[in-house]
C-alpha cells in the first residue's frame, strides 16, 4: 500500500443561500497526492478551486467527505497546511522581515529567534537589502516572494498556492515559477497550485488535476512524465505539447459547459 | 448601411469645428510651485494688524460700538493684568487639565469599546441603534444635568468633555473595523492563528489609523465641552471667566478671556498634531 501524504475522500461542499435553495460547489473530489509532488489544478473559473483550498485548509468546513494528512483526519482543523492567496496579503505596518515571520511569531517562536532564520533565507531567496523595507515600496513579484517565504517558513509539509502569480507580468512570471521550482527542491514540500495557465500547470508539475464546471469535481488527472530540472524551453517539445493538446481539450469542454450554465443561470 | 455613415462620421471628425486647445500658458499651472514662505507670513501678518487697526480705530471713531466689542489696546491691558494677578495662569491650568482628561478618557474609552464590538457580532448589532441615538443626542444639553451629578469641580467638566469624544470615537473605530480586510483575517487564521492574535495582530493595527484621525477632532470636542460644563456652574476655569464677566458687563474682560481660550486651542491642536505625525508614522507604511 502507497502512503499518500495528502488523501481527499468524496469531499463536498454544498451552500445554503437565503431562500433555502441549495448550491453545490464541490461534489465529490478524490484526491491520492504523494509526498513531494508538483500537483497544479486547472479548471474554468467558479468551478470550486478555491472552495477547496479552503476545505482543505480549514477555513471552512466540508458537507461531505474527509481529508486526511499523513493517513489522520485533519478535517475542520486550520494550520495544518501553509496556504497562500493571489493577493500578497502582507502587512502594510510591518516590514518585510517582519511580514516573512510572521507565521512563525504567531506559533511562539522569539522574534529574535525567527529572525535569524529568516533573514539568511531573506537573502538566498532574492530578497537581499529588502529586510526593513515595507511591502508598499516593494514590486508585485518581490512582494508575492515574502508572501512565499511567510508561508514556507510556517513549515508545513503541505503548501497550498491559489493563482499565487495570476496578478504578474509574463517576465516576472517567468522568474517566479523558477524561483517557485528552487524553493520547492529546496524545503521539499508537497505542492498544490491553482493557476489558469496550462502551460504554468505542465511545465511544474508532477501532475495536473482538471476540474469539472459546477458543481466542480475531478475530471480527468493527468500524469506529466518529463525529467527534472526543466528547461523553460520544455514549453516547445512534442511531448510538452501533446500534453498541452490533451489538457485544452479536456478544459475547453469543461469551460463551454460552464458558459451554458452561467448562460442558463442569467435566462 | 451603418458602415457608410461610421466612415463619414469618422473622416468628419477632423472638419468639426471645436475650440481651440492648446494654450502654451497652461504649463505655469501644472508646474504646482509652492509660494514663498516668507511672502505668506508677511501676507498674514498684514491681514492680522489690518483688522487690528479697523477695531480700533473704528470702536474709537464710535463707527463700531465700543460697548460690545471693547477696544484691542483695552482687551490688551485687561489680558496683562488678569496673567500678571495669576487669575489667567490659574483658569487656564484648570481648564486645560479638564481638556486633557476628558480627550484622554474619552478617545480610549471610545476606541476600546469600538473594538470590543468585533469580539461579538450580535452584542454589536444590539449595541448599534444606542451608540447612534447617543450620538444624534446633543450632548451639550446634558450639560445641567452632569454638572447637577458630579458637581462644581473639576470632574463634571471632564465628564462632559468624555460625554462628548467618547461617543464619535466609538463609531469612528467601529466604522474603521468594518473595512478590516477580510482575506487579511483569513489568512492569519490559516496560518493557525488564535482569535486574539487576530486582534492583537491585524484588526487592531488596522483600526489605528481610524482612532488616530479622532484625535484631531476630539480635540476640540473636548475643549468645547469643558468650557460649557464651566459656564453651567464651576469653580474655576476660563469658561467661568467668561461667563462671569458676560453678567458684569466687563466686555473686555470677555474678549481677554475669548483670546487667551483661543491660544490654548491652538497649542492643543499643535500638540494633538505632532502626537498623530508621531503614531502615524509608526503605523502606515500604505500607499
Amino acid at each position: 500500500m502507497v502512503d499518500y501524504k495528502l488523501e481527499l475522500s468524496n469531499v463536498t461542499k454544498v451552500f445554503q443561500s437565503s431562500s433555502k435553495e441549495e448550491t453545490t460547489a464541490i461534489s465529490n473530489i478524490n484526491m491520492k497526492i504523494p509526498n513531494h509532488r508538483f500537483i497544479s489544478i486547472i479548471g474554468p473559473s467558479g468551478c470550486g478551486k478555491s472552495t477547496l483550498f479552503n476545505i482543505i485548509s480549514g477555513l471552512m468546513e466540508a458537507s461531505k467527505g474527509e481529508i486526511m494528512v499523513d493517513g489522520k483526519s485533519v478535517s475542520g482543523l486550520s494550520g495544518i497546511v501553509g496556504y497562500m492567496l493571489q493577493k500578497d496579503l502582507l502587512l502594510p505596518w510591518r516590514t518585510i522581515v517582519d511580514n516573512v515571520i510572521f507565521g512563525m511569531e504567531l506559533k511562539g517562536i522569539p522574534k529574535k529567534e525567527a529572525k535569524k532564520i529568516a533573514i539568511p533565507m531573506l537573502a538566498k531567496y532574492g530578497l537581499k537589502g529588502f529586510e526593513n523595507s515595507y511591502p508598499s515600496q516593494l514590486s508585485g513579484g518581490m512582494r508575492q516572494r515574502a508572501a512565499l517565504l511567510r508561508t514556507i517558513l510556517y513549515d508545513r509539509d503541505i503548501i497550498l498556492l491559489d493563482e499565487p502569480f495570476g496578478a504578474l507580468d509574463a517576465q516576472t512570471r517567468a522568474n517566479m515559477q523558477e524561483w517557485l521550482l528552487d524553493l520547492w527542491d529546496d524545503f521539499q514540500k508537497t505542492i498544490l497550485f491553482i493557476t489558469h495557465d496550462i502551460d504554468e500547470a505542465i511545465y511544474l508539475s508532477d501532475e495536473v488535476y482538471i476540474m469539472s464546471a459546477r458543481p466542480g469535481g475531478i475530471k480527468d488527472h493527468m500524469m506529466i512524465d518529463m525529467p527534472r530540472p526543466r528547461k523553460p524551453s520544455i514549453v516547445t517539445s512534442s511531448l510538452f505539447i501533446d500534453y498541452k493538446e490533451k489538457a485544452l481539450a479536456l478544459l475547453s469542454e469543461e469551460v463551454k459547459k460552464a458558459q451554458r450554465l452561467e448562460e442558463t443561470i442569467q435566462l | 448601411m451603418e458602415n457608410t455613415e461610421l466612415s463619414q462620421g469618422i473622416s468628419s471628425l477632423s472638419k468639426l469645428k471645436t475650440k481651440k486647445t492648446t494654450h502654451k500658458s497652461n504649463l505655469k499651472y501644472l508646474e504646482n510651485k509652492e509660494p514663498k514662505n516668507w511672502v505668506l507670513n508677511v501676507g498674514r501678518l498684514s491681514v492680522f494688524l489690518a483688522i487690528i487697526i479697523f477695531w480700533e480705530l473704528g470702536a474709537r471713531l464710535e463707527i463700531i460700538d465700543p460697548f460690545f466689542w471693547s477696544i484691542p489696546s483695552e482687551i490688551f491691558a485687561t489680558w496683562m493684568q488678569i496673567i500678571q494677578d495669576g487669575t489667567a495662569w490659574k483658569d487656564t491650568l484648570f481648564t486645560f487639565q479638564s481638556t486633557i482628561y476628558g480627550f484622554v478618557i474619552g478617545t480610549v474609552g471610545g476606541a476600546i469599546l469600538g473594538l470590543s464590538f468585533w469580539w461579538s457580532k450580535h452584542y454589536a448589532k444590539i449595541a448599534e441603534p444606542f451608540i447612534i441615538m447617543f450620538e444624534a443626542m446633543p450632548k451639550l444639553a446634558l450639560a445641567p444635568i452632569i454638572v447637577l451629578i458630579f458637581g462644581l469641580g473639576m470632574s463634571s467638566k471632564v465628564a462632559m468633555a468624555v460625554a462628548i469624544t467618547i461617543v464619535i470615537t466609538t463609531l469612528t473605530t467601529y466604522n474603521g473595523l468594518k473595512l478590516v480586510d477580510n482575506d487579511l483575517v483569513r489568512m492569519t487564521y490559516s496560518l493557525g492563528a488564535t482569535r486574539f492574535q487576530v486582534f492583537s495582530k491585524i484588526v487592531v493595527p488596522w483600526t489605528m489609523p481610524a482612532i488616530i484621525s479622532a484625535l484631531r477632532i476630539n480635540i476640540g470636542l473636548a475643549l468645547t465641552g469643558a468650557i460649557v460644563g464651566e459656564y453651567i456652574g464651576s469653580t474655576n476655569g476660563i469658561g467661568r471667566m467668561i461667563f462671569y464677566a458676560g453678567q458684569t458687563y466687563e466686555i473686555s474682560l470677555i474678549w481677554a478671556g475669548i483670546f487667551n481660550l483661543s491660544i490654548l486651542s491652538m497649542l492643543l491642536y499643535l500638540l494633538v498634531s505632532k502626537l498623530e505625525k508621531v503614531l502615524l508614522a509608526g503605523m502606515l507604511h500604505q500607499k
